[in-house]
């Protein structure tokens, strides 16, 4: 067991060195770049936007609820609901759920390629099959913190709406919660760790497409498994990175 | 002309390859027949460099495999054209853009020239308004026949065929057997196809190698195939009634 973990690691890092190995002509490169940003990031804002505006609103009616306390000052709810978004909801939560879209989506179109002998075909011709099709996955998942961007603010957005609108606070209070103790690390924090997670993104899905072996229902289980341990990796990397920058 | 020597090939212990010699000729097609589990994926990858064999040697042309470093062996594969036995086609691009693949990679050419000569190797595998079609919007046979000039559109020395008429009817797959020769005859390409179809034996077999449990246990051609007296091959080829009789009349014909 030990032993295939370490198998599986040393592949991936192999993997890693040859993605940045002889490179694809640019004139090429820059379209493979473009084709993954629009499937990858701009195919995501969708989901994205309808998840995080929802979440930030029930995010904020749970604190409103469960600090129904006289004694609590009224911009609790703004600002507990803020640094929930900012700190984990965004970064993380919306990392694990583009494990499942984003992730299954390389997987599954790596597997394929592998599947069908395209990747192959690559080798043969003497392309670097590494380069051509994992490089541009991993330079469109570098705009991966402005969706998380996008995420914080509809997040806020969808608790500022569910909150006044259902009466669990008022305006005032609500911004004050936002404007209160801001602290710009902690939005820096959440990048770190957005970039960081979107490595992971772009490259522990690829690695399960990539050297996949099987036919097409094997493409299925690669895919469930490539989610689960980019959630797994994700999670911790999550923890460490906790760790070193905000104790 | 490619030349392998002594090459031997094992998998976690188990050998797959047994020292296998053979020479295959330029301007001929050579095959490459045997059961399935005989080995002759496994050799054909080798000499492809996509396995790096044990033991042995694969000499193309004057140059060994195991001398060429690697910006050698990436100018090889530029010299190497390969039809994939399920086409291989790349399923995002067009008819159009899977041939201007490898020319868009590796030249400077500008998009026009390759156009052209990418049109010009459409029309001599005898491809019809498919142009613009993606590939899961044609036919096995017209799949094949786009893999056969992307493999060609580079002008390559060497083609490999990795059973290139599996899954096509008969009358298409030789169609496609005849093209690959005429292309192997016309170009003076060295071409390998691996195969274990008996009309592709009996059609195009110029050179053919025989493996079994990964040792090579016949020779020859596709004449000599009808008189040989080899038990190996004999029981594979003639496996069938029907072929049996087909050689019998060979044979009395030929007295």
């Amino acid at each position: 067991m030990a032993m295939k973990l370490l198998t599986h690691i040393g592949q991936y890092a192999l993997m890693i060195q040859k993605t940045f190995g002889k490179f694809t002509k640019w004139n090429i490169l820059k379209n493979l770049i473009l084709r993954e940003i629009d499937d990858l990031i701009i195919g995501s804002l969708g989901i994205v936007a309808f998840i995080s505006f929802f979440v930030g609103g029930v995010v904020a009616i749970q604190t409103a609820i469960n600090t129904d306390n006289p004694l609590l000052p009224g911009y609790l709810v703004g600002f507990a609901t803020r640094q929930s978004i900012i700190l984990e909801f965004a970064p993380t939560f919306i990392s694990i759920i583009m494990a499942g879209k984003a992730g299954s989506f390389i997987t599954s179109s790596l597997g394929t390629m592998r599947v069908t002998e395209q990747i192959d075909a690559l080798e043969v011709m003497g392309v670097n099959a590494y380069n051509y099709l994992i490089f541009p996955k991993i330079i469109a998942l570098t705009l991966f913190p402005f969706l998380i961007t996008f995420s914080m603010s509809l997040g806020i957005l969808g608790g500022y709406f569910a909150c006044v609108t259902g009466g669990f606070s008022s305006h005032a209070d609500f911004v004050e919660g936002l404007q209160l103790d801001f602290k710009p690390f902690h939005v820096a924090y959440a990048f770190i760790k957005t970039f960081l997670f979107a490595m992971l993104l772009a490259t522990i899905p690829a690695y399960h497409g990539y050297f996949m072996k099987g036919g097409a229902l094997e493409v299925g289980k690669a895919s469930t498994i490539s989610f689960v341990w980019t959630s797994v990796a994700i999670i911790i990397a999550n923890t460490i990175v906790t760790n070193l920058l905000l104790t | 002309m490619i030349q392998v020597k002594n090459l031997t090939k094992s998998f976690e212990g188990t050998p797959v390859l047994k020292g296998i010699s053979a020479t295959f000729e330029k301007g001929k097609t050579n095959l490459i027949i045997g059961k399935s589990g005989s080995g002759k994926t496994v050799f054909l990858k080798c000499i492809l460099g996509i396995f790096d064999a044990d033991q042995g040697d694969i000499i193309f042309e004057k140059t060994p495999l195991s001398s060429m470093n690697l910006k050698t062996r990436a100018l090889l594969r530029q010299e190497i054209g390969m039809v994939f036995q399920g086409s291989a086609l790349f399923d995002s691009m067009t008819v159009e853009e899977n041939i201007m693949f490898p020319m868009k990679m590796f030249t400077n050419s500008s998009y026009e020239e390759i156009r052209d000569r990418a049109n010009i190797v459409i029309n001599r595998v005898n491809l019809i308004n498919a142009n613009e079609k993606l590939p899961s919007e044609i036919s096995g046979g017209m799949k094949k026949r786009v893999a056969i000039a992307r493999a060609i559109v580079m002008n390559p020395k060497y083609l490999f065929c990795d059973e290139p008429n599996s899954g096509l009817d008969p009358k298409t797959a030789i169609l496609i057997d005849n093209l690959i020769q005429e292309i192997t005859q016309e170009y003076q390409i060295t071409t390998v196809i691996n195969t274990h179809d008996m009309n592709s034996v009996m059609e195009i077999g110029e050179k053919i190698v025989f493996l079994e449990d990964g040792l090579k246990k016949w020779e020859g051609n596709n004449q000599e195939i009808f008189k040989t007296d080899n038990e190996a091959i004999t029981k594979f080829v003639y496996s069938s009634e029907m072929l049996k009789k087909i050689r019998k009349l060979y044979l009395e014909e030929a007295k």
